[in-house]
């Protein structure tokens, strides 16, 4: 039997990725890592910011998320993020800029405790991958 | 009648205006190829997004205490009219469809007495209705400066939505923009955002889901994204149908023109072989006088 199930992922813009092979996905579900693999029972959480990895036979990819959310059904995983990077694509600049901007957002006084995580999360993730 | 160097004229002018018009239509011709294959490739996301939050209001055991997002604040006194119209003219009947629906739907709420609120986007759209509407005009928003439609523009007009929804400065939100099936058709749509309507579809599975955190938190999370998605949706839609209706409408104009042009050279030959004859009539009794 193979273990092989479909992930999708989509952004408002485009469908970003579409695989058929995949043999595991770990996604950074808002309450931790979060690895699913074929058969796993029908779920739905959403995303906090983190490095989505995809295993499939050939090769491992792995994209930079800040927000989204997954749905499981039927070994469909789909994902709709609005934010998504793939890090082989990603320069090295754009990470700078994107901690530049977190980094502001975390010092607004307006900010509050749930956001303030939020966003402190992605500038370690960011910083993680200079 | 004109004399033979104003028909000239205006020949000359007919036949500028319609390169012009050519030209436009070219234009939106090649964006509307563009917009409309973004518009299909927005079209998953928005409706995974409408699946995910269908499957889970399904699932919320506790109708009562619901996000008010979904199920509303139970009142519908004060109504929030979002119309989203083109930043540029020349596109034919593409405003006007959306403000003539959306005008109608103004007088219907305000004929029952209940409060209206708008916010324009596109400045048409505010052109159109500030005459008559320029008091209920709460916000004005334009994007003549992103060259195309993007997610961060909607998600702004999302994210002001919900701040003025949490202030509770309006019960239902509606959205009114033009929906792209073809060239020459786009269809000015109503949709309701806040509080969603609950459309059942036939094909929801009962199969139970489970959510990690709960239903409530994703819900919560969900329910303003898929606002900001759903006008995204509507920008897409509107861009593509506002090349759509220009492209058809230059079309016309340049259909127009070449028939203009086609009866003034017949006029202009027509005098210009007029002064001719007399000329020579004029020639020849005077040679016959002699």
């Amino acid at each position: 039997m193979s273990e092989e199930f479909k992930v999708e992922i989509v952004n408002p813009e485009k469908s970003f990725l579409s695989k058929e092979d995949v043999t595991e996905v770990v996604v950074p579900a808002f309450e931790g890592e979060m690895g699913i693999l074929k058969d796993h029972i029908s779920i739905i959480s959403f995303l906090k910011p983190g490095i989505i990895i995809i295993h499939s036979k050939s090769k491992q990819e792995k994209f930079y998320v800040e927000d989204g959310i997954v749905e499981f059904k039927n070994n469909n995983l789909s994902i709709l993020t609005s934010s998504i990077f793939n890090l082989n694509e990603i320069e090295k600049n754009k990470i700078q800029d994107l901690i530049k901007l977190a980094e502001e957002e975390s010092n607004k006084p307006e900010i509050n405790d749930q956001s303030k995580y939020i966003v402190d999360q992605k500038i370690e993730v960011l910083k993680s991958l200079n | 009648m004109a004399s033979l160097d104003d028909l000239k004229k205006r020949i000359a002018s007919v036949k500028s205006t319609q390169k012009i018009t050519k030209a436009m239509k070219m234009v939106a011709a090649a964006k509307l190829r563009r917009a409309q294959e973004n518009a299909e490739k927005g079209r998953p996301y928005s409706e995974k997004m409408n699946n995910v939050i269908l499957n889970l209001s399904n699932g919320i055991s506790d109708k009562e205490n619901a996000p008010k997002l979904l199920s509303g604040t139970g009142n519908d006194n004060v109504h929030l009219c979002v119309v989203m119209t083109s930043d540029r003219g020349l596109c034919g009947g593409f405003n006007s469809n959306i403000i003539k629906k959306a005008k109608s739907y103004f007088s219907k709420i305000l004929n029952e007495g209940k409060e209206l609120k708008i916010i324009t986007v596109g400045s048409k759209g505010n052109d159109q209705l500030k005459r008559v509407y320029g008091d209920k005009i709460i916000e004005n928003i334009s994007f003549k400066e992103s060259k195309n439609v993007n997610y961060f523009d909607a998600d702004k007009v999302g994210k002001m939505v919900i701040k003025k929804f949490a202030a509770g400065e309006f019960d239902i939100c509606i959205i009114f923009y033009n929906q792209f099936k073809n060239v020459i058709t786009q269809i000015p749509q109503v949709q309701q955002i806040i509080p969603l309507n609950n459309e059942q579809d036939e094909n929801i599975s009962d199969e139970s889901y489970e959510f990690e955190p709960d239903e409530d938190e994703i819900l919560n999370n969900l329910l303003p994204k898929n606002i900001s998605t759903q006008i995204f949706k509507a920008m897409l839609e509107n861009s593509a149908s506002e090349q759509g209706s220009r492209m058809s409408a230059m079309d016309n104009a340049t259909r127009n023109a070449g028939e203009m042009v086609d009866k003034l050279t017949i006029e202009y030959n027509r005098s210009r072989q007029a002064a001719i004859t007399k000329e020579l009539i004029e020639i020849i009794s005077g040679a016959e006088s002699l």
